[in-house]
């Protein structure tokens, strides 16, 4: 016991290692608030493309999405990050982060836009159209509105799994809360800085957690 | 000429030649954790529901906090703690298993989230004919509510899978022999990028099929409103 407390809840290493964890975190808020409306913004290009007209916009849509959701996002970032300066080209951490998250995560927020668009019946289309309203007026005013409606749990879902997935960052040395608890470690030869770092995550992520539980009961009592 | 230069950097025949081998030896290492983490995730996860349908309040008070924690906390840091800070209370496991176990935990708590709603989807008008019946309570779950309750889980569960297999690509952090680390390595060997690109192709053969798998299960089970 004693000793579980010594390496797991040292306070004097947590007070040592706080001004690193408090730095780390505020890396990866500042990533979440970049990464998150990027993926959202891309996604819904994706699925605005993926309502195109033109068969061949529709058939890249396709492979752009399965394409990058067979690739492990850690994998993604490393190619990235490594890769890249080969071409003459260094990006940065926070630059190839943020690239190979827009890539990832676009197309599984494209996927759930895409549903919320499907979900949409031709009538409201052509309802909307009637009153005078253009293509895209009809897009923006009528049917994205009731869509995003729709899938607001999945909006919410992927989003806490983007925010968990921040934590590859690390990977490539971004300073963010896994890494500064992993180099505070190294520093205190002490496992608090880690079990902080998880703590932290779960007193910020709970909260979404909660959120989708109750989402998805509501969603089984809708059946 | 700029592009024969790309070609040397990215395609490199002679580099890619000399670490196929390893690459191979990944992708099987990844596909055997995949397996284990799948096996492991969603019996756990069903193991869970189960007990959960008997709502011992205490008992799924714990399971609801477990199911919390877990799909709370990033993949990687549970991969991070189980494989850095446990040995610090002489809890030692290899990488491959605090790889396996990590996923596995996460795969467990969202298997169960999703078993669970599937166990209350089915409409309680269906426990009472059947323990009207004469079956017991735990004939009915096992009998009647879980095939029902399985067919609407197939989707959801499919997916979720998917992504936490994909996760095998977090055993690199840890020395995991699997692809995406055989391929980091042979790059920083080499100095010559590659072989992330035939790591790259290795995941792509994986992973394209079992995405199309995944649609085609989307499709299949879809839920009828």
């Amino acid at each position: 016991m004693e000793q579980l407390v010594h390496n797991f809840f040292n306070f004097e290493i947590l007070s040592q290692a706080w001004p690193l964890l408090l730095a780390g975190f505020w890396m990866t808020v500042k990533l979440t608030l970049v990464v998150v409306p990027l993926g959202l913004a891309g996604g819904l290009v994706v699925a605005l493309a993926s309502t195109s007209r033109r068969r061949l916009v529709r058939w890249l849509v396709v492979i752009y999405v399965d394409f990058f959701r067979a690739f492990p996002p850690l994998v993604l970032l490393m190619f990235i990050a490594f890769g890249l300066p080969f071409l003459g080209f260094d990006p940065g951490a926070f630059i190839a982060v943020a690239l190979s998250f827009l890539l990832n995560t676009s197309s599984y927020y494209g996927e759930i836009f895409r549903a919320g668009i499907e979900s949409i019946t031709r009538g409201q289309h052509e309802a909307a159209r009637s009153t005078g309203l253009s293509v895209p007026q009809t897009m923006v005013y009528v049917v994205l509105p009731q869509a995003v409606k729709n899938v607001v749990p999945d909006l919410v879902s992927n989003t806490l799994e983007v925010i968990k997935l921040t934590s590859l960052a690390s990977v490539v040395a971004l300073p963010e809360l896994l890494y500064a608890a992993r180099q505070a470690q190294s520093l205190t030869y002490n496992a608090t800085p880690i079990i902080a770092a998880g703590i932290i995550y779960l007193v910020c992520l709970w909260p979404l957690v909660r959120l989708l539980s109750r989402f998805e009961h509501r969603q089984i009592a809708l059946h | 000429m700029q592009l024969e230069r790309l070609a040397d950097t990215f395609f490199n025949l002679q580099v890619m030649q000399q670490y196929l081998p390893k690459i191979v030896e990944g992708f099987f290492i990844t596909i055997q954790i995949a397996l284990a983490v799948v096996l492991a995730g969603i019996a756990s996860g069903l193991l869970l529901a189960l007990v959960r349908a008997f709502r011992i309040k205490a008992l799924n008070f714990f399971i609801i906090l477990c199911v919390d924690i877990l799909r709370a906390l990033p993949p990687l840091v549970l991969i991070i703690g189980f494989y850095f800070a446990l040995p610090a209370i002489g809890i030692r496991m290899s990488a491959w298993v605090a790889t396996w176990l990590a996923l596995s935990l996460v795969l467990m708590a969202f298997a169960e989230e999703i078993f669970w709603a599937g166990i209350l989807a089915v409409p309680k008008g269906q426990w009472e004919a059947a323990r009207s019946t004469g079956l017991s309570f735990v004939q009915t779950l096992t009998d009647v509510v879980m095939p029902q309750a399985v067919r609407l889980t197939i989707p959801p569960l499919t997916n979720r899978t998917i992504a936490i297999t994909k996760g095998t690509a977090l055993g690199a952090v840890v020395a995991v022999g699997e692809i995406l680390y055989q391929a980091q390595t042979a790059y920083s060997f080499s100095y010559n990028p590659s072989p992330l690109v035939l790591g790259a192709v290795a995941y792509l053969i994986l992973f394209i099929p079992v995405v199309y798998f995944g649609r085609w299960v989307e499709t299949r089970f879809a839920w009828k409103r």
